[in-house]
């Protein structure tokens, strides 16, 4: 308990000491950096002991707050979620100590590191708090905390227009919890997590589902599902790339830790829970890669990739959520073994690729992928650890994303091949939206690897990236390591997980061990391919070289088919890339295109441009604002500004109110 | 490991670009023409392993892994894959979806050498190859899915085998729907008529080959003698589905899916010689028609 209390307290003193420090935004930055690195590695040590050893601690604390009480405890699903938030969150600390510097004003930096650490001492908190207003108060903190580090370059309005969208979408959401708490905490007459376990375990279906409603949006919003992902692809982006890649990382997913904690709390899981699920992870899945494919700014990018990522998770708590409600104890563990491990992977490798983006706008400056090119060759650090975020993220083996994603397709054919139907019914469209995904995820890659990275630079820009320092160059390298290593240990993880997963499905740990049991041969198996395929790719390789040896090998420029005088604009574009398939899906995508063609005999400049569109912001939510806001425009009539017109106002409420008491 | 299946393994190894001349022998049949020897194929990698290399100079390292990743894939691909009754090499539950990803990872690798010569051609086959690809995953996957509903098992190694001895007997319909599926798929990934033109040599026509365009000596090689092999795994799983013929006489099963490969690379040929290529925007077409048969074969097993 004392490491878990040290992680908390450790960022915390690191945040106050960078605010003392607001005159040396040096000193500011070294403290910021050293306390969210304490308080990782304090962090980490917790969350592997409690997962190892499977045995919870907690602590409980007299508060003078009504209803709630200082209760917090790390359990196996609260440590499994700890690990990768102080790990990233000691990785990204270290390379914004460098990517901040000579970035800004330098008055920022200090209110900066503040916010940084208070953002991770919350996200512990999260996950380690048991009691509703502790939690709340932990998960407002988050979310401000987040807000002014997204509104960190506050000078430049788009960044304003994300941090008001986010602040709004993040309230929305506390809404939808407070009246979720509301409800469970009248039922079980406290406030406590453990109180309404129990109250939930005879709670009525229509009030569980009523529940599990109110946590689906309100947690959703934080874990960006569509349809309530809008504040995602603006808020990412705006910030700065390493809080890019720790909101993104981890921060969206203490929305799935809340509504797998809270669906712990409410009974018996009733059988369209797992296909409400499924849906939202599809759709989320499926649009988000899609969106993703249309954006030609690589940070807009990776925030549309979280989306679909988040679904490929909540497919899998879909699959074990089926599992569990129709009695199937082996689909229901491989379902949320490959969920939890999702969570793990995805937070490696966007991580990663957000500071590997970072590295990029750091040593180029622009982040629109249209204007890069060739920077292999400048950036060969950054560049081999994106290409395996890149591999990683399309669930390529025998990197982390296959394994998990293999769990999930383990789970889903696991319930496809089960007798009742409606089991198989709800795990085919997690098979056929997996591998739809799949494709899509490694066309959306291979176009940022390969329009970014390779190919000829396509403007100065690009011409004059350089690498980026040793302090940003180290945590992309090990948490290009930690895809890779993840991936081969995968049989040793899921014996980690089952503690995180028994959580979840409730029931003996052999029994936990015995339905992932069906796992561990497939898996050792994945390993014995990955390590064939590494070995033969060495030795393909140096086949090659052999032959090569002692004949000429040449150098020569690409073959144009002839063309005299190539430029490097004429290479595909991310926007050609993708334009097939953006077209293909057009129906939902409705990318704008603005052109001006060529025409006459002496054709002029001609041009072209593509603007990617959100269904949902552009289609759904503004004409609603909109509507809104025209409808509340009526109000003001009444507020002319004219001292005389309130105080007209006030005698006759006072009037009113008089009459009323008399009458 | 039984030593069948170490047979088989090196069958495959040998004889997939066998294939590729039964392929032109059939289509020179179609054109009355004598057309290239039999084994041609063999005679290219031959040379093509003998001669020097030309890199490009826009190219990094990437360019050199993609053959090399790609050849090592479908290596291990022909590993998984059952041949003639009898059991792959390696054989595990869900070995059909890292046999998928193990042809992700081939083309990921192959687009990636693609785009790194910065050439526009290139780029274009690229981004055709990822469009068709993204499309013919859930197909192959879904139809897996209903043969693993068919047969109680999801490892291919159990599944294939078991489609003929103890399949129910209403299973004619959907053995029919997931074949036509799986052909859809194998005509696609192979980059076969009527999606894409091996035999064009214009490059704004071709994906595949457009790819690999930069690509010369001991690297085109491996290209050549990975989808040869690629043509025989794919072809072993349709084969597998579609003609289940199991005697019970190991020896017997090989030769009659051997029998069967050879049937397959001439119907191969006849479609090549008797169809044109589809207008690239109607490909997404034919793959969500094979999606929607897997679907169909799927819906066929629910009871």
């Amino acid at each position: 308990m004392m490491l878990t209390l040290m992680s908390l307290a450790a960022p915390l003193l690191g945040g106050c000491l960078a605010l003392l420090a607001v005159r040396m935004p040096a000193w500011s930055a070294r403290a910021g950096v050293a306390g969210a690195l304490a308080g990782g590695v304090c962090g980490l040590i917790a969350g592997f002991r409690v997962l190892f050893s499977g045995v919870s601690v907690s602590l409980e604390l007299p508060w003078s707050v009504p209803g709630g009480a200082f209760h917090i405890a790390v359990d196996p699903l609260s440590a499994f979620f700890l690990i990768p938030i102080t790990l990233l969150g000691a990785l990204c600390a270290v390379y914004g100590g460098v990517y901040l510097k000579g970035r800004g004003d330098a008055r920022g930096i200090a209110p900066g590191w503040f916010n940084y650490n208070l953002l991770l001492a919350s996200m512990v908190l999260v996950v380690v708090s048991r009691n509703a207003v502790l939690f709340l108060v932990a998960w407002e903190t988050m979310a401000l905390a987040s807000f002014f580090l997204v509104t960190f370059e506050n000078g430049r309005p788009n960044v304003r227009m994300a941090g008001w969208v986010y602040l709004v979408a993040t309230h929305l959401g506390t809404a939808f919890l407070l009246a979720l708490f509301a409800v469970l905490g009248e039922r079980a007459g406290s406030y406590d997590f453990d109180a309404f376990a129990r109250a939930g375990a005879t709670m009525p279906a229509s009030l569980s589902a009523c529940a599990f409603a109110l946590a689906l949006i309100g947690f959703g919003a934080k874990a960006g599902f569509i349809p309530v992902h809008v504040w995602l692809p603006e808020a990412h982006p705006a910030a700065p790339s390493h809080v890019s890649a720790l909101m993104s990382g981890v921060m969206i997913k203490t929305g799935i830790y809340g509504l797998l904690r809270l669906m712990g709390c409410l009974g018996a899981p009733a059988p369209w829970w797992g296909w409400c699920l499924v849906v939202i992870g599809l759709v989320s899945g499926v649009l988000g890669v899609l969106f993703a494919l249309a954006q030609h700014d690589i940070k807009r990018l990776l925030a549309y990739h979280s989306v679909e990522n988040i679904g490929i998770i909540t497919m899998g708590l879909g699959v074990g959520y089926a599992g569990l409600a129709h009695g199937f104890p082996g689909m229901a563990a491989l379902g949320f073994a490959g969920a939890l491990l999702h969570v793990l992977n995805h937070a490696l490798f966007k991580g990663l690729l957000f500071l590997g983006a970072g590295a990029v706008l750091h040593g180029t400056g622009t982040g629109d992928m249209d204007h890069l090119g060739g920077l292999l060759r400048r950036m060969p650090v950054t560049g081999a650890t994106f290409l395996i975020g890149s591999a990683a993220i399309c669930g390529l083996p025998p990197l982390n994303g296959f394994v998990s994603e293999f769990l999930i397709y383990l789970g889903a054919y696991d319930g496809v091949t089960s007798p009742p139907a409606v089991v198989a019914v709800a795990c085919l469209p997690v098979i056929a939206g997996l591998a739809l995904i799949g494709g899509l995820a490694a066309a959306c890659f291979a176009k940022v690897f390969g329009v970014v990275f390779l190919g000829e630079p396509r403007t100065e820009h690009a011409r004059h990236g350089h690498e980026a320092a040793a302090g940003m160059r180290w945590p992309m390298i090990v948490l290009a390591a930690a895809c890779v290593l993840t991936g081969f240990s995968a049989p040793v993880l899921l014996a980690g997980l089952a503690p995180a997963v028994g959580v979840l499905t409730g029931g003996t740990p052999e029994m936990i061990r015995g339905a992932l049991g069906a796992a561990a041969n497939p898996l050792v198996w994945i390993v014995v391919v990955s390590t064939m395929l590494a070995l033969l790719t060495t030795a393909l390789a140096v086949l090659r070289n052999r032959l090569l040896s002692g004949r000429t090998v040449a150098a020569a420029g690409t073959w144009d088919c002839g063309y005299a005088a190539p430029t490097a604009r004429m290479q595909y574009t991310a926007s050609s890339f993708a334009q097939p398939l953006t077209d293909l899906f057009g129906f939902v995508l409705r990318t704008r295109n603005k052109q001006t063609g060529t025409g006459g005999v002496f054709p002029a400049g001609a041009s072209f441009a593509t603007e990617p569109n959100d269904l949902f912001r552009n289609q759904f939510y503004d004409p609603f604002f909109g509507r809104a806001a025209a409808l509340m425009a009526w109000f003001r009539r009444v507020q002319h500004g004219r001292v005389q017109l309130y105080v007209l106002y006030i005698a006759l409420t006072l009037l009113a109110l008089l009459l009323f008491s008399v009458g | 490991m039984p030593p069948l299946s170490f047979i088989n393994f090196v069958l495959a190894l040998l004889v997939a670009p066998l294939l590729l001349g039964v392929i032109n022998k059939t289509k020179a049949f179609f054109a009355g023409r004598t057309g290239q020897p039999l084994l041609q194929a063999y005679f290219d990698l031959w040379k093509l392993l003998h001669k020097g290399a030309v890199y490009s100079r826009t190219a990094t390292w990437v360019f050199r892994a993609g053959p090399v990743v790609g050849l090592a894939c479908v290596v291990l691909a022909a590993a998984i894959v059952p041949f003639g009754g009898s059991r792959a090499m390696i054989a595990f539950p869900c070995d059909l979806i890292l046999l998928a990803y193990l042809f992700g990872v081939m083309r990921f690798f192959t687009v990636l050498a693609a785009l790194d010569t910065g050439s526009s051609f290139e780029g274009m086959g690229a981004s055709r190859e990822v469009q068709f690809s993204a499309l013919a995953e859930p197909a192959l996957l879904l139809g897996l899915a209903a043969v693993a509903r068919l047969t109680g098992s999801y490892s291919l190694s159990d599944m294939l085998p078991a489609l003929s001895m103890s399949a129910p007997a209403n299973s004619g319909p959907v053995v029919v729907l997931v074949a036509g599926a799986l052909l859809v798929v194998f005509l696609v990934e192979n980059a076969r008529i009527p999606v894409d033109d091996p035999n064009t040599h214009l490059e704004l026509t071709m994906i595949h080959e457009v790819m690999v365009l930069d690509h010369g000596g001991p690297d085109f090689a491996f290209i050549l003698y990975g989808a040869a092999l690629k043509l025989w795994v794919l072809g072993s799983l349709l084969a597998g589905v579609a003609v289940p013929v199991r005697t019970g006489n190991a020896a017997l099963d090989c030769a009659a899916a051997l029998g069967v490969m050879l049937c397959l690379a001439v119907l191969v040929g006849v479609v090549e010689s008797s169809m044109a290529r589809l207008r690239l925007l109607r490909v997404p077409r034919l793959l969500v028609g094979a999606v929607v048969l897997s679907g169909l074969a799927f819906v066929l097993l629910l009871r």
